[in-house]
């Protein structure tokens, strides 16, 4: 589960009861220290001398990502500047059997990018060049490194904005966005990482580069590229990224909502998405919610408000006036006592600080808190949101509800106090039981965290050992070496037969217990 | 062509065993021939369960299989180098669950995508999948990745499908993604198998997201006379604030094209939204209700037997040179398509001589190659598309091979109907 601690740049606690660096998921054992030092002369044969850190203390900066409870220190890292750079060291890794993670800004919240003991993270950071924004093909090229935010500034003056944009978005980089398929507030309306990504050049973990996908779409042959992005750094580690630039709307109007409570709320959200108005965000806060962004933010939601929905439409100005015209309609026939719409860019601004600021105001009350992710079908959401407050009060943790309604992605903030004995376990617990409450609603135990190494021993419950064995297919296909961020997503990794290159006796995971020769 | 059955297969041995898995199973006629080859055996699977026994019986016969939907794109792609048997995946049909409140319908692979527009129309919805061939099934659709001039607004089968079930090579059943609309958990199985021509596994069940049905729609269209016209008129119109649904553009082998351009919303809002598209469209445009007779068709339809047609792919500032090759020599390459999305369908007359008809492909290949997309023959006479390079160069095919390696490792499955053979 997603544990931060106040802020998200704040050192977290350490939850559960294994502390995750002592598991074989990372490592654990360390390097083979030849196969290490043959990789690490590589890497220092093809990048820069400052390009190649192994000294301890410049590691152990590197040993979290956004989930700052699991933590471990990598091998060696390495900060490529370019596509060539980066291929040379992952085919070390892969020559030399050597795991290697990938890491763009380091603000997933899964632990995707958390380093092996025994491995080299690869960082994209240096690799920050808009290489093209053709504004002709509603296309830009981008270099995996870049900020999210970066991109919809650069593509602003022509009129365009790169439209996923996950809450990280001023620091994320478009290579983790990649990774994860990343979503975000408006990706009701405008789908996620994954529907705006058409082309990448894909350093296989094999070292080869690939090009897949490109400015045109449908290219011929199975699409890779739709399997790449979102596999959470197991099937290469994407460089040149081709994106699909959004046209800015016409217009763009943001409300706000307050109802008695989060009953209301949900089916005022289900009502106005039924009638075939399409916001391009709809937002949901509770009432500790609200409490906790009130204290940090004085945002001015309503008083006395239950839940609170923040509802942003776009697109032409005359589909808009109806649509607003509709969403305040529904609102109020489902409960809403205020109904505030912005009508300047700094009204909308305030709007949206109070939501994007919950996570951080959590901080502020409550000393520790985890963020959870979990995906139930719209319709489901009174019901759940009634299950999660009844879990709540049997269990004495409280639960904030922070979340994008319009799809049903749930962020419950659970929230407790690491200094009192027990208290982490339990919310753990509750964490938990709220993805049950997911899962046997027909929903996703992650709908924009990614699983990483956080919920892989949830997959299981999710999806069959047929599934998962099908889907580890495609990770033969691509890495048949499992070199790529091994330990994440899969919950037992599947051996891939014949593994090209050396490698002799048994496999170390089958050694280390972690996985079965199938 | 004879029935290739591959040596060591016996079909009345194989016969009984799959008649022990499906109720239905029957010696193959002239018209279950895929592209040409004539399999041996037909099974047509009455639930999921039996198509996975079907595939379990077909792996230990080492039969190569084919699937089939309502058998409507049989011939795009190459045709199979083996068909041992086809399994029919028409039983399977039927629409399992349309939750309207959470816009999502699961649906049987077998079923008509008009069926499931019937059925979501109901509430108003609608799966934004086009049916330029008519009678398309889910399973048909997905494995070519069917689309028309709705994908500007609504993407394509890869945009819209959520969740999948396939049945392996081997008989296993595997599933990914899931119902519900946002979700990152395992890899997303459904992209690999859209547009796979049906080489990686049997899709069974598919779960779709659903858009509104718009309230109104407006169509301006304006005549276009040059290629010049119709990329100044498409960039005008996609770099405008209009947010057009399609953006279409007939372009015949000779004399002046069409731009069509599709607006969808509210009655209010499509009528100001149409006013500002006849501005930017300038003289001669007009608006209409309802788009054009020829509006989603293929531009070969109706057209001979089995007409050459093609697929063209480009980045959209490719346009006037792909417009311009497709007219660089007579005949003319007819092109119809989405310029708002840089896809392109094309097709020469019935009758065109081989070594004409590849040049024309060839000259065509090369403006989408150079515009960072592609050209892909989808279908024609076969003494000419046996001359033709089905899919030009495929940049990843090594990794592509590794991947139905790991699917499909005997080759079983459509085998030669895909990219580089697979």
């Amino acid at each position: 589960m997603s544990a931060t601690h106040g802020t998200e740049s704040t050192a977290g606690p350490v939850l559960g009861p294994v502390s995750p660096e002592e598991t074989a998921a990372t490592g654990a054992g360390g390097p083979d220290p030849a196969a290490m030092a043959a990789v690490s002369a590589a890497a220092r044969a093809a990048l820069p001398a400052d390009a190649v850190v192994d000294d301890h203390i410049r590691l152990r900066t590197y040993e979290c990502d956004g989930l700052a409870h699991y933590r471990v220190t990598p091998a060696l890292v390495v900060l490529p500047e370019t596509t060539e750079q980066l291929a040379a060291v992952v085919r070390a890794c892969a020559e030399h059997g050597v795991p290697f993670v990938a890491r763009g800004s380091g603000t997933g919240l899964s632990g995707g990018a958390l380093p092996r003991a025994d491995g080299v993270l690869v960082v994209t950071a240096r690799m920050r060049s808009v290489r093209a924004i053709r504004r002709a093909d509603q296309r830009a090229v981008v270099d995996p490194g870049v900020i999210n935010l970066a991109l919809t500034r650069a593509t602003t003056p022509d009129g365009y904005y790169y439209a996923p944009d996950p809450s990280s978005q001023q620091v994320c980089s478009i290579g983790g966005n990649l990774a994860e398929n990343s979503g975000g507030a408006h990706c009701l309306k405008y789908g996620f990482t994954t529907n705006h990504v058409t082309g990448a050049t894909l350093v296989s973990p094999q070292g080869d580069v690939v090009p897949l996908g490109g400015l045109a779409p449908d290219a011929p042959g199975y699409d890779l590229l739709g399997a790449v992005v979102g596999s959470e750094g197991t099937l290469g580690v994407a460089t040149e990224v081709t994106v699909r630039l959004t046209r800015l709307p016409e217009d763009v109007r943001t409300l706000l909502a307050g109802f008695p409570s989060t009953d209301e709320a949900g089916a005022a959200t289900s009502a106005i998405i039924s009638s075939g108005v399409l916001p391009a965000a709809i937002e949901m806060m509770d009432a500790l919610a609200i409490e906790a962004a009130e204290a940090a933010t004085h945002c001015g939601y309503p008083a006395g408000a239950g839940a609170v929905l923040v509802i942003e439409l776009d697109g032409p100005t005359a589909e808009v006036e109806h649509e607003l015209a509709e969403a305040e309609r529904y609102c109020r026939e489902h409960g809403a006592f205020e109904f505030r719409v912005a009508t300047d860019p700094d009204e909308r601004a305030l709007i949206w600080k109070g939501r994007k600021s919950a996570f951080a105001a959590v901080g502020r009350i409550s000393p520790d808190y985890i963020v959870q992710d979990g995906v139930i079908p719209r319709t489901a959401l009174p019901e759940v949101l009634r299950a999660i407050a009844d879990l709540s009060s049997s269990s004495g943790v409280r639960v904030a509800n922070v979340f994008h309604a319009g799809d049903g992605n749930l962020h419950p903030l659970v929230l407790f106090d690491d200094a009192v004995e027990g208290a982490g376990a339990a919310a753990e617990e509750v964490s938990g039981a709220i993805l049950d409450l997911c899962i046997s609603h027909g929903g996703s135990i992650t709908g924009e965290h990614g699983v990483g190494i956080d919920k892989a021993a949830y997959m299981p419950k999710m999806f069959s050992d047929e599934d998962l064995d099908t889907m580890q297919l495609v990770r033969c296909a691509f890495d048949p070496a499992g070199v790529a961020n091994p330990g994440k997503i899969f919950p037992t990794p599947r051996l891939c037969g014949e593994v090209p290159g050396k490698r002799s006796g048994p496999h170390p995971l089958v050694e280390a217990g972690l996985a079965e020769a199938f | 062509m004879a029935a290739p059955t591959a040596p060591g297969i016996d079909v009345e041995a194989a016969r009984s065993a799959l008649a022990g898995a499906c109720d239905e199973v029957t010696r193959a006629g002239e018209t279950d021939a895929v592209d040409g080859v004539t399999p041996a055996l037909v099974a047509r699977p009455g639930s999921a369960e039996e198509v996975a026994t079907v595939l379990r019986v077909a792996a230990e016969q080492g039969l190569a299989v084919v699937a089939r939907g309502a058998g409507t794109k049989l011939t795009w792609g190459r045709p199979p180098e083996r068909a041992d048997l086809v399994v029919d995946v028409s039983g399977l049909s039927g629409v399992i669950d349309h939750a309207a409140g959470d816009l999502i319908v699961e649906v049987h692979a077998g079923t008509p995508l008009a069926e499931v527009q019937r059925t979501v129309a109901g509430a108003g919805q609608r799966l934004l999948i086009d049916d330029p061939v008519g009678g398309s099934t889910v399973g048909g659709a997905l494995a070519t990745n069917l689309s028309g001039p709705g994908r500007v607004a609504g993407g394509t089968a890869r945009d819209l499908l959520i969740g999948v079930t396939l049945v392996r090579a081997d008989g296993v059943v595997a599933k990914a993604g899931g119902r519900v609309v946002k979700n990152v958990a395992g890899y997303d199985l459904g992209k690999l198998v859209i547009g796979s021509f049906g080489t990686l596994g049997v899709v069974t069940r598919a779960v779709f997201r659903l858009h509104p049905l718009p309230p109104a729609r407006r169509v301006v269209r304006v005549p276009v006379r040059s290629a010049e016209d119709a990329d100044r008129l498409t960039q005008a119109v996609v770099h405008a604030q209009v947010v057009p649904a399609a953006v279409e553009l007939d372009w015949p082998a000779e004399g002046p094209g069409e731009l069509a351009v599709l607006l969808e919303g509210t009655d209010r809002g499509v009528e100001a939204r149409a006013a500002t598209t006849m501005g930017l469209l300038g003289g001669g445009a007009a608006a209409d209700e309802e788009p054009p007779e020829t509006w989603g068709r293929f531009p070969w339809a109706g057209g001979a037997e089995r007409p050459l047609a093609v697929k063209a792919t480009f980045a959209l500032s490719g346009l006037p040179a792909v417009l311009r090759a497709a007219r660089a020599s007579g005949p003319g390459v007819a092109l119809r398509g989405s310029t708002g999305a840089g896809v392109l369908y094309g097709t020469l007359p019935a009758g065109t001589p081989v070594e004409v008809a590849a040049a024309a492909v060839e000259r065509l290949r090369a403006a989408c190659t150079a515009a960072g997309g592609a050209l892909v023959v989808l279908d024609g006479p076969p003494a000419t598309t046996a001359a033709l390079d089905t899919w030009g160069p495929v940049p990843a095919l090594a990794l592509m091979r590794r991947v139905k390696q790991q699917f499909d490792p005997d080759r079983r499955l459509a085998p030669g109907r895909f990219v580089g053979g697979i």
